[in-house]
């Protein structure tokens, strides 16, 4: 078949479209946006009519692909880690209701925050819900697994999770992929009462799903993702997922001869585990993320054979990488130059000409005049809105959670509460918030700083574009506190007084300040 | 044939543009490639790294181990010295000379430049300069490919094929804009 030139998440857009997918839903999200991307863009799905076209968030975009299994056809849905906890809802009880169509669930998880909130790790939701995980280790293994997985999927009708981190979804290689099936039929599910998860149903389904679990167990115990490779001696290691990368690399870089447990595929096998382990005096447990197995292998009583992240043979947090396991594994490496002093850091920023920028610049003149200077921020580009010269928000926590968080804070008798949020965060999780705002009449200013796309993650199509003004007055928001601004130099008395002005209203208000990201007009040129 | 290259820059500078490129040629010449990005907050005017790497052999790691790069080939100067911990004993930088300056506490160039000297071998590149000469101040990453061309382990007929390949859907002037931009990259390292 041919071979193509693949970021790891690529290779599981390609394998999704040659696995017959009918459907990718998502949400953009570092590092996991290049998914969808790159099916928006394939040829091959345009001419087989592959839907792609962006969510809302997360949730809606989980739900949309369980509808397409229930109607019988395979769907992918993809989201960065923190994704999963807004489609959390939907994902643990895809695990109840089970699926019909394979339904792959792709999570690429951050360690080491490159561009997150935090560095949790799915593998725990994968455990949680107790559907199978599958981790590859390298751009070839993700297109192949993938595959694998909406095989597997419809087998065991349960949803499967594919776990990348961020390393592997933006490192390119060459990927050889295999011959394309069609997509399924459509073929509703007729066993509905799988699908209501009426308690009579839900005890029924949650019952079937624990007796899938030696099943699950006996696939990892054969799967070719799961293999030891031999080696020498009283120590040994098991790694997991891109893990393994390190680990090899170290081993032949250095001539070591130590035996691997590569894993790949959870949950875990028990017998493959146990031969493995009971060999071994010494065993380094190579995870990237939590230490997730490795507290399982030590035990509440903590083994000492089992080392790793909780014992400092491995840092506790971030990514891994080839000197990190090779410190682990006692090899001396040469001593590297240091960063030179003279390196100063060199943060991202707003672009210049950003109209955040000019945004800014009025909140913080409009600011000026009260003693009390918070601003609720939010997820995006303008979340650099908290750094040098701005300095402009104190918040950002999650998405939405600017809207919500300023309510609190009025309700608690804050004065001014500002809140600030992006056009494509606000109709992923603001406008129930809003909602809440309205309905408590809530003293709060809502900026909506709307540049008419995503654009933190690379300027993907926003779903609100064109009805920000509208949704606010739909749900209830004054007419009369609905202010427009755009966001320029020129502009910036006008726009401090507007605030001032909303500010001082005692109920809810909303300026929509709107000016378009200089990025995405610059990709249209 | 193993080669282990990190590519540095400022983000939006287009770094991408020469890995891209390299990767090409090593395709072409049935190599296998690895090479990692940088998406995301950083590209938004932050510093931006790329691991690239070359084997006939299977590669590994997706990041190139501390010590072990070749070349540290950088669009920006300052740039080029982040990456210092990587680069191997007898390992060359080679940068461009521009500096991009969108921080308040950039260093002096004269001591910037003093320090890569003093780091490494290397070879400074007028990247601007040639850009401009060759037609098209675009071109800046394709001189910086040029002026690393030497150092690559890939034929240089190899490499002005990658390059048209990759400008051709922008038509034969763009191709041999970048063809004259990569020559006189190249010739600035053969000169030095």
């Amino acid at each position: 078949m041919n071979k193509q030139l693949l970021l790891g998440a690529e290779a599981i857009a390609q394998a999704a479209l040659d696995a017959g997918i009918s459907g990718v839903y998502a949400y953009p999200g570092t590092p996991s946006t290049e998914i969808t991307q790159f099916i928006q863009q394939s040829l091959q799905a345009r001419d087989s009519g592959v839907r792609s076209k962006w969510s809302a968030n997360e949730k809606t975009a989980y739900e949309a692909a369980l509808g397409m299994s229930y109607a019988g056809k395979r769907a992918l849905v993809c989201m960065k880690h923190v994704g999963l906890n807004v489609a959390a809802d939907a994902f643990m009880n895809s695990a109840i209701t089970g699926v019909h169509g394979g339904l792959v669930v792709v999570v690429a998880d951050d360690p080491s925050m490159h561009s997150s909130q935090n560095e949790q790790d799915s593998r725990v939701y994968g455990k949680f819900a107790m559907i199978p995980v599958l981790e590859p280790s390298n751009q070839q293994e993700t297109y192949d697994i993938v595959r694998y997985a909406f095989d597997l999927s419809e087998d065991i009708k349960l949803p499967v999770l594919l776990r990348i981190p961020t390393r592997l979804s933006h490192s390119r290689a060459v990927v050889a992929g295999a011959e394309a099936i069609p997509q399924n039929q459509l073929a509703p599910t007729q066993e509905k009462n799988r699908w209501i998860l009426l308690p009579v149903n839900a005890r029924k389904g949650y019952h079937s799903l624990l007796e899938k679990q030696a099943q699950l167990i006996i696939l990892s115990e054969f799967s070719k993702f799961n293999k030891v490779i031999p080696g020498t001696g009283d120590k040994a290691v098991i790694a997991f997922g891109i893990a393994y990368n390190y680990v090899m690399e170290v081993i032949r870089t250095y001539n070591l001869n130590i035996p691997v447990l590569k894993l790949s595929q959870y949950p875990l096998p028990e017998k493959k585990m146990s031969e493995f382990t009971e060999k071994y005096r010494e065993i380094l447990v190579a995870e990237e993320g939590y230490p997730v197995y490795e507290e399982l292998l030590k035990g509440f009583f903590g083994d000492t054979k089992f080392r790793g992240r909780l014992d400092s043979t491995l840092p506790r947090t971030g990514e891994l990488s080839p000197n990190i396991l090779a410190k682990a594994l006692g090899v001396k490496t040469n001593d590297e130059q240091a960063v030179p002093s003279i390196v100063a850091p060199r943060p991202p920023m707003l672009c210049k000409g950003c109209s955040h920028r000019d945004l800014f610049d009025a909140l913080v003149g409009a600011m000026e005049s009260y003693p009390q200077r918070h601003v609720f921020g939010d997820i995006g580009c303008y979340t650099l809105g908290a750094l040098s010269p701005y300095n402009a928000i104190s918040t950002c926590v999650d998405m939405g959670a600017s809207v919500t968080m300023a309510k609190g804070a009025a309700d608690a008798g804050l004065f001014p509460a500002v809140a600030v949020i992006g056009d494509s965060t606000f109709t992923h999780s603001g406008i129930t918030g809003l909602l809440d705002a309205v309905n408590d009449k809530s003293a709060v200013t809502v900026i909506i700083s709307d540049n008419g796309t995503t654009a933190m993650t690379g300027g993907q199509d926003s779903s609100g574009s064109g009805k920000y003004y509208d949704i606010c007055k739909g749900i209830g928001v004054d007419e009369s506190h609905i202010r427009e601004i755009v966001p320029l130099k020129r502009n910036f008395e006008e726009n401090v007084r507007v605030m001032k002005e909303e500010f001082e209203y005692d109920g809810v208000s909303v300026i929509i300040s709107r000016r378009e990201c200089v990025q995405r007009i610059k990709s249209k040129e | 044939m193993n080669k282990n290259i990190i590519i540095s820059g400022v983000g939006g500078q287009g770094i991408l543009t020469i890995a891209s490129i390299i990767d090409l040629a090593a395709m072409n010449l049935g190599l296998n490639v690895k090479q990692a990005e940088v998406h995301g907050m950083s590209q938004r005017g932050g510093a931006v790294e790329s691991h690239l790497r070359l084997s006939s052999d299977e590669i590994f790691s997706d990041l190139i181990p501390e010590g072990k790069a070749d070349l540290i080939l950088s669009i920006e100067p300052m740039e080029s010295l982040r990456y210092l911990p990587f680069l191997s004993p007898g390992g060359v930088i080679i940068t461009a000379t521009e500096p991009y300056v969108n921080i308040a506490n950039y260093p002096e160039e004269e001591k910037l430049l003093g320090t890569i000297a003093g780091s490494a071998n290397h070879v400074f590149v007028n990247a601007d300069l040639l850009a401009k000469e060759a037609g098209s101040a675009k071109s800046y990453n394709v001189v910086m490919l040029g002026a690393a061309a030497p150092y690559l382990d890939i034929a240089t007929e190899e490499l002005e094929k990658a390059i048209g390949m990759f400008f051709n859907r922008k038509g034969e002037e763009m191709v041999n804009l970048n063809i004259k931009a990569f020559r006189l990259g190249l010739a600035n390292s053969l000169n030095e």
